[in-house]
């Protein structure tokens, strides 16, 4: 199982030919805390880039990008009963879809961990 | 002598100057602890004196309520003193400076006042023949015609009700335009430092929204939307733009950005939000602006804030103007009348429709119009001035110790900080603004714009004395001082001396409590103080 991270403080973390998508602890920090999440249906197809999901805090709501092209196959439906979740274990059970994977060559614009942990030095 | 008895010491001298009792009432002093008036209202009473069966016959058919609605009953004096309690509680451009940054806190004029409480203006009703409210139809037509000279623009739509009415009242202008023109865009192109409205105005409309980076100064970056606008040639509707822009920043471009929206067949929406700034300094219509609403409430004064009522009239190019929407007002040989049905128009009138079921706010016509009137041009270009003066006296008082996201460039009519200068004191933007409560300010705007980190937006009032400006440049630097000297204190508890300590934000978002239950009988007797 192989991590990568986004730009935009995405992780993904590919098993298979599914991808699962959360936030990062960055990202989770930066928001403080969150008060709601906003997830797509399942089935969606998702293209590298589109609004995947939504996640609101005490500040502003953000957009959860799709990393790469997909079909959602799950979403993480017990956030929008929880929502402090994305603050207590971002990068673990607070994960926010599955998606069949439609694009694997786009996985490799992605960083790995090092990479990123460097990216967020730098802002 | 005749000698009166009831002479006594008046001075307390130190007893009890470190004491703060806990009062049975809850009450601290003259800071009243006020109850919802579901709480202490009862149903058994009324300020009101009917006769048992009313007295009254309704002619309602079968729809008369049968049960109680439950409303709470006060004796008059009950109910005043509730409301006058809760203002008290109220902060106000009347009761101190508020710097709050992108929604300006007007000097709001007693004159305007006293004009909008004419009753040839405040009694009239919507539904009166428009024969009898030619007057009030003269005045809207004036105040139609200082808007229209000041933006350099040649119409303007009055009816719509604030900013983001505006907003879509222009955009709908906009795509009648193009669908007018047989075309069909899919684009409209907004920078990232924009107000959250304009992206919500352009996707209400189904358009797709496009984001324009911008430069290292704030402005927006013309080679990149020189890019975007290359990307998306031939599919785009417009641009939304706020200027000066919500850094606080002029767009110096703009007459660019024009020229190359204009070249794309699409439009320029300026977002007037800010144009308090450049009232008398520079027209709208002379920079290539299409559409721009005016924020009547913020740039030609009426109180607002808390829901109050707003007015955003949309000025029109001539390109946009023949789209203006239902009702409007047409000048004739024989005075003003009022356009109000598709039937009435004439050629070249192609209104996209209507917005608002009547003309519009009365009320701040008549303030606005009272506001300009009363100013004259020259003043109006004065406010301008003293709107941008105050803001830079504020930034050169406190930009040695605050962080300047742009370097030290003058602003505008706002003044924009990021929280770097709070870096590593453990004292947060939210911190900051709570303990300035504690110190009488409301706070200014914080985190907004996006595009700064831990932003603290400042706005004074133009009408703020040098003196008040001092005071509270001298408090900002109190605090910040304290924050970097570690006082963490201060401001991880703060606001202190509130009616009301720090509200749990998250809770409230997370778990709102949006009905209101009755409460537990309170426990409270004499017997129980004791």
């Amino acid at each position: 199982m192989t991590i990568y991270f986004s730009k935009d403080h995405e992780w993904i973390s590919v098993d298979g030919d599914v991808a699962t998508i959360g936030i990062t602890s960055y990202a989770q920090e930066q928001l403080g805390d969150v008060v709601y999440v906003e997830l797509p249906e399942t089935g969606k197809a998702l293209s590298q880039g589109d609004e995947a999901a939504v996640v609101e805090s005490v500040k502003a709501a953000s957009e959860v990008y799709a990393p790469i092209d997909g079909e959602v196959v799950e979403a993480n439906d017990a956030l929008a009963d929880e929502p402090a979740k994305v603050n207590e274990d971002p990068e673990g059970s607070a994960w926010f879809i599955k998606l069949k994977v439609g694009n694997a060559d786009q996985l490799s614009d992605l960083m790995d961990e090092a990479a990123y942990k460097a990216y967020v030095e730098t802002l | 002598m005749s000698m009166n008895t009831q002479g006594r010491p008046t001075n307390p001298g130190e007893a009890g100057e470190s004491f703060r009792p806990k009062t049975f009432t809850g009450n601290r002093g003259l800071d009243m602890e006020e109850p919802l008036i579901f709480e202490f209202g009862s149903l058994e009473t009324t300020g009101v004196d009917l006769d048992e069966d009313g007295g009254v016959e309704f002619e309602l058919g079968g729809h008369a309520r049968e049960a109680e609605i439950g409303l709470p009953g006060l004796a008059e004096p009950e109910a005043m003193r509730h409301y006058v309690r809760l203002s008290r509680n109220n902060f106000a451009i009347d009761s101190g400076l508020y710097p709050l940054g992108s929604c300006t806190m007007k000097h709001n004029p007693r004159l305007n006042e006293k004009m909008a409480r004419l009753p040839g203006f405040a009694d009239i009703h919507p539904l009166q023949p428009a024969s009898t409210v030619e007057g009030a139809l003269d005045l809207i037509d004036e105040l139609a015609r200082w808007l229209m000279v000041s933006t350099g623009t040649s119409a303007v739509a009055m009816s719509p009700k604030a900013g983001a009415h505006g907003e879509l009242c222009g955009m709908m202008a906009i795509k009648a335009a193009h669908e007018a023109a047989g075309r069909d865009p899919k684009i409209v192109l907004v920078p990232e430092s924009a107000h959250g409205t304009n992206p919500a105005t352009a996707a209400l409309l189904r358009y797709k929204v496009v984001s324009i980076d911008a430069k290292d100064d704030g402005t927006v970056d013309l080679e990149a939307l020189k890019r975007t606008i290359a990307e998306h040639s031939g599919n785009i509707a417009g641009i939304m733009l706020t200027n000066p822009n919500t850094c606080g920043l002029f767009e110096r471009e703009i007459r660019q950005i024009a020229d190359m929206i204009h070249a794309e067949e699409a439009y320029f929406y300026c977002d007037g939000a800010n144009f308090n700034a450049i009232v008398g300094k520079s027209r709208p219509g002379d920079l290539g602006i299409d559409a721009m609403h005016i924020n009547l409430h913020k740039t030609f004064s009426t109180p607002h804030g808390g829901g109050g009522p707003g007015a955003g009239p949309v000025v029109l190019s001539d390109r946009l103007a023949p789209f203006a929407p239902l009702p409007f007002l047409r000048k004739t040989d024989k005075g003003v009348e009022l356009v109000e049905t598709e039937a009435a128009t004439r050629e070249g009138e192609k209104p996209f429709g209507r917005m608002t079921a009547f003309h519009g706010q009365m009320g701040m016509y008549v303030r606005a119009l009272s506001y300009m009137m009363s100013h004259g041009s020259d003043g109006l270009k004065q406010a301008s001035e003293d709107a941008v003066l105050n803001a830079n006296y504020i930034r050169v008082g406190l930009q040695d110790l605050m962080s300047l996201p742009f370097g030290e460039r003058p602003c505008m009519h706002e003044v924009l900080f990021d929280d770097s200068f709070l870096k590593d004191t453990g004292v947060t933007t939210l911190d900051f603004a709570k303990a300035m409560i504690d110190e009488g300010y409301h706070p200014m705007t914080m985190y907004f714009p996006l595009v700064v980190h831990g932003a603290m937006l400042i706005e004074p009032t133009e009408s703020e004395s040098r003196a008040s400006l001092d005071l509270f440049v001298a408090t900002m630097r109190d605090l910040v001082m304290s924050a970097q000297r570690g006082e963490t204190e201060r401001f991880a508890g703060a606001p202190y001396l509130a009616p009301r300590r720090r509200l749990d934000e998250t809770t409230a978002a997370r778990k709102p409590v949006l009905k209101w239950s009755e409460p537990e009988p309170a426990e409270v007797t004499p017997a129980a103080a004791e």
